[in-house]
């Protein structure tokens, strides 16, 4: 052979061989998941969406349908338009999570799991009745909030009350939205500045 | 009597457990030597750059994730500087930090890829050495995951700093991994680099010097290991890499091996940079704007990083509008090809793949 | 008939039994269907114990590189061979168009000939064999020859460039390494004075391990290379060639070479148990646990450097072989040939003192010689063994 510097090598293998295997066998276990994570079916809360489709416009995919009513009137009141469809479509989704980032109201959320495969392409559509219908697990991606209550959004369902940041972002008009205990909650996460216009 | 012999062409083709991605080579060998390379890319061809001209400036950054896709954090890093360059943004300090941390963490984990798999396409069996840079490299993913929640396309900066502070338990992660990371690179040193068989597969093998490294514009440890001390986070600094001390790694072989050891090295010291980062950073903002619409004045700019496979940069063109009129990505993987037929030809077909591997390129930049 | 076989009991109770059944008159039948469930028993031992080592060697090399095996199949993944038998029996057998059918079809059935004659001569315990060959050993090379030659069959036949490097480098090999391997086993035969197997177990009074180190390392090499595992695996280089030889088969034929191959690995190690440790002959278990447990630690070596070394290159391989193994067993048989000159007696015999003194020689002549032919064949391919590294460090910002 060459030398000796291969020996070490043995050695290696050798202490590698007396340790505890890194596998983790799924399904039945699983690698913990952090509450941050960007996972798929979205989380949306009605009570806080007005329509505007911020959503929609921000994706760089293009993948958000929203499709309002706007003979309801008091839109420039503060009211909210009806909202007739809203489909997410997964199958193109890349869970890049900048729908999430544009939202002005908290309404939308990234999803928590990620083992939401289907048979069919089109199963994959999340349609308003899906989003209306399913059970309210918001990631914290992106919402400082929550992850700084301590939510654990694998096993806790948020009302809607519970997600709102408390920045500036409500509606001047909604004031149902803004929360009662609004001094205590308005610490800054980083201390958003009121950007100069640049919307 | 001579035997009469000829080349034969060998297509090494996309369906190949051992080019880096969707690589086609057309190789002509005269028994086990190359006699010539042709190098065939395009098949990860995605339109990033036409991608870009029609998406805002935020949008992008979700793009440019895909690019190098070992290595996300860096190529956001590269595309958020020349924003703020074109744009006119600054960035806060903890931002800057944030930033480096990201970027020296990303920089081990692609380091760890690329020798990972320099031994397994030694033949190590194709495990050991890799599974062992593998387990390392997910505690670096998990890291991700506590800061931005995915693991590979991690979409982390955005323009004006970091999308968002990172959370209370990434500090004690990024402790322990700092503390326990020395051992294991000590590790991976005794399994790869001292073994006798390694440095005979790789020592001496295809050699290029510094001046044709730098006539075919190589960056990256590539040109370091042929002896140019030449470094971006040195030379033109960005966020945070005036504020610390590490040293740049050369070697002067210029061969496989020396390629491979540079970034083993490189591993060390951007440890070395994490450390001084968690030191150093201060509360306070991450980001010194929530907007996700810009409108910059028409201009140019082009700020280049030092992402772990050499100098990536995006030089963007405005022309006032909200998305970027051209958006050139200068990929060092696609630079790093055009040097590769000078260093195959003349040696054998098991170095082939050694000579690929010690490039450390990836598809996703060169195809784009 | 079969009077060497006379003390296996398998042989005896069928025998008897077929001579009661037929009468002796049709003794040729007796003998025909006793020998026959002899074989049938070592071949199905072999083919049970080379499934039984893919399953162990996937668990090793997952324990040595941190994770687990196999181990959804069955308790503890022991039902993947068969899950792997049943997948490759349904998959699809293609013959390339340009292939050469009839080579390409019998190729890995040489192969697993050649396993399985190698398999008569290999004693599996203490009276389990099923020939005692004089020339035993000699009959040994020549059947490994023939596995070199399905090798090569497979490359040419399957038109495909990849199988022709991978031919071409198994032949290489495998012609550079014989001669090695051969001198060890000449080296064996000076020791114990007969090629037969049997008489090799019976002459080892003390290890033959012990006796001739040379000799044991550098059949191990040998071997590695004949039976192409890492560090010498360029004929199935999976990362360089794809597969080699093995690119064009499909379905059982791809796995009657894997079978081939492994079985190829147990039968060198019961030829290792046999020529260097002193075969079944240990005390307190029976006979044919020992011989089992020694096949055992031999694959459980053979794993532990595949998944610790890389492959060499081939010019490695052979500068490797001729510069190194080469010379290394031209020494180790004139070593042997001259203890044996000085110590035997008249007979021809040794007595057990006489192999303790060459032990004790065998052993300083090797801590001597291999440091030095490692340095000149490192002189003679410009390998440097210390870590050369000059690494600038940069001024630092």
């Amino acid at each position: 052979m060459y030398g000796t510097g291969m020996l070490k090598a043995f050695g290696v293998t050798l202490q590698n061989f007396l340790r505890k295997p890194a596998t983790i066998q799924y399904p039945e276990e699983r690698l913990p998941q952090h509450p941050r994570f960007r996972g798929q079916e979205f989380t949306w809360y009605e009570e806080r969406c007005t329509g505007c489709a911020s959503c929609a416009k921000y994706c760089p995919l293009g993948i958000i349908k929203i499709v309002t009513d706007p003979s309801g009137g008091n839109d420039q009141d503060g009211g909210t338009y009806k909202i007739e469809q809203f489909d997410i479509d997964q199958a193109r989704c890349m869970y890049c999570g900048i729908c999430v980032e544009a939202c002005p109201y908290d309404a939308l959320h990234m999803g928590t799991r990620f083992e939401a495969a289907t048979f069919r392409r089109q199963d994959l559509l999340i349609t308003i009745d899906d989003l209306r219908t399913r059970p309210k697990h918001p990631s914290a991606w992106f919402r400082p909030q929550l992850a700084r209550e301590g939510f654990d959004p694998f096993t806790e369902i948020a009302d809607w009350r519970e997600v709102g940041r408390e920045t500036y972002f409500w509606h001047p008009k909604r004031p149902e939205m803004v929360p009662e205990d609004l001094e205590q909650k308005a610490s800054s996460d980083g201390e958003y500045k009121i950007n100069e216009g640049n919307n | 009597m001579s035997l009469h012999t000829e080349p034969v062409v060998v297509n090494i083709g996309p369906h190949h457990p051992s080019t880096h991605g969707v690589f086609r080579m057309r190789v002509t060998f005269d028994g086990e030597n190359v006699q010539d390379v042709e190098p065939v890319i395009g098949y990860l061809h995605r339109g990033t750059e036409k991608l870009a001209e029609e998406r805002q400036y935020s949008q992008v950054i979700t793009l440019t994730d895909r690019l190098d896709y070992v290595a996300s954090m860096t190529n956001n890093q590269a595309y958020v500087l020349s924003c703020e360059k074109l744009i006119g943004v600054e960035v806060p300090d903890r931002g800057k930090y944030l930033r480096t941390i990201a970027a020296e963490l990303q920089r081990i984990a692609s380091h760890l890829v690329g020798v990972g798999f320099f031994l397994a396409e030694l033949g190590g069996f194709g495990g050991t050495a890799l599974m062992y840079c593998f387990r390392e490299r997910e505690r670096i993913l998990d890291m991700f995951e506590m800061l931005c929640g995915a693991r590979i396309t991690v979409s982390f900066m955005r323009i004006g700093g970091v999308f968002q502070d990172a959370p209370d338990e990434f500090w004690p992660a990024l402790r322990k991994f700092l503390d326990e990371m020395p051992r294991y690179s000590e590790e991976l040193n005794k399994l790869i680099f001292e073994s006798e068989i390694v440095q005979a597969r790789a020592k001496n093998v295809s050699v290029i010097s510094a001046e044709q490294a730098i006539d075919a514009s190589m960056t990256g440890p590539v040109l370091r290991a042929t002896g140019v001390p030449w470094d971006i986070r040195e030379a033109a600094p960005y966020d945070a890499y005036d504020r610390v001390h590490f040293d740049v790694i050369t070697a002067s072989g210029g061969d496989n091996f020396d390629r491979f050891l540079v970034r083993m090295q490189e591993v060390e010291q951007s440890l070395r940079i994490i450390e001084q980062c968690y030191r150093d950073i201060e509360n306070g903002p991450v980001r010194s704007t929530t907007s996700l619409l810009f409108r910059p004045p028409p201009g140019e700019a082009y700020v280049p990083v030092e992402a772990p496979k050499g100098e990536l940069g995006f030089y963007l063109v405005s022309d006032g509008s909200i998305a970027p009129y051209r958006c050139k990505i200068r990929s060092p993987s696609f630079i790093s090809l055009t040097l590769f037929k000078e260093m195959l030809v003349g040696w054998k077909l098991a170095d082939i793949v050694v000579s690929l591997g010690s490039l450390d390129f990836n598809m996703g930049e060169v195809d784009r | 008939m079969g009077e060497s076989l006379a003390e296996n009991v398998v042989y005896r109770n069928v025998y008897e039994f077929a001579i009661g059944a037929f009468g002796s008159d049709l003794a040729w039948l007796a003998y025909a269907i006793a020998t026959f469930s002899l074989v049938f028993l070592f071949v199905n031992v072999l083919m049970l114990l080379a499934t039984f080592y893919t399953w162990a060697e996937r668990r090793l090399l997952g324990r040595f590189t941190n994770r687990l095996g196999p181990n959804r199949a069955g308790p503890f993944g022991l039902l993947q061979a068969l899950a792997d038998a049943v997948k490759l029996l349904t998959k699809e057998d293609i013959v390339p168009r340009n292939a050469d059918r009839w080579v390409f079809n019998i190729a890995p059935i040489v192969m697993l000939a050649s396993v399985l004659m190698a398999m008569g001569v290999v004693p599996l315990g203490k009276n389990t064999f099923l020939a005692d060959l004089n020339i035993g050993l000699l009959y040994l090379v020549a059947v490994s020859g023939l596995g070199s030659i399905a090798v090569l069959m497979a490359g040419y036949a399957s038109a495909n460039k990849f199988s022709t490097f991978g031919a071409m480098r198994a032949a290489a090999v495998l012609i550079s390494y014989e001669i090695p391997l051969v001198m060890s086993l000449l080296a064996i035969t000076i020791l114990s004075g007969s090629m037969s197997l049997i008489d090799v177990v019976e002459a080892q009074s003390i290890p033959f391990l012990l006796v001739t180190p040379m000799g044991a390392l550098i059949f191990l090499t040998a071997m590695s290379a004949e039976l192409n595992r890492s560090p010498f695996d360029i004929t199935e280089g999976e990362s360089e060639i794809v597969a080699g030889y093995l690119t064009e088969y499909s379905g059982m034929k791809f796995g009657t070479f894997m079978l081939a191959e492994f079985a190829a690995l147990i039968v060198s190690g019961a030829v290792f148990a046999v020529l260097f440790l002193q075969g079944w002959k240990w005390a307190f278990l029976p006979s044919h646990v020992w011989m089992l447990l020694k096949v055992g630690f031999f694959a459980l070596l053979a794993t532990w450097v595949r998944s610790t070394l890389p492959r060499l290159r081939p010019d490695q391989i052979l500068s490797f072989a001729w510069k190194f193994l080469f010379p290394l067993s031209l020494i180790n048989v004139l070593a042997l040939s001259v203890q044996r000159l000085v110590f035997a007696d008249d007979h021809g015999n040794l007595q057990q003192s006489d192999l303790w003194i060459m032990a004790l020689s065998n052993w300083i002549l090797t801590l001597f010689v291999i440091p030095i032919l490692i340095r000149l064949t490192n002189r003679s391919s410009k390998i440097s063994t210390e870590r050369t590294i000059e690494l600038q460090l940069g001024k630092g910002v």
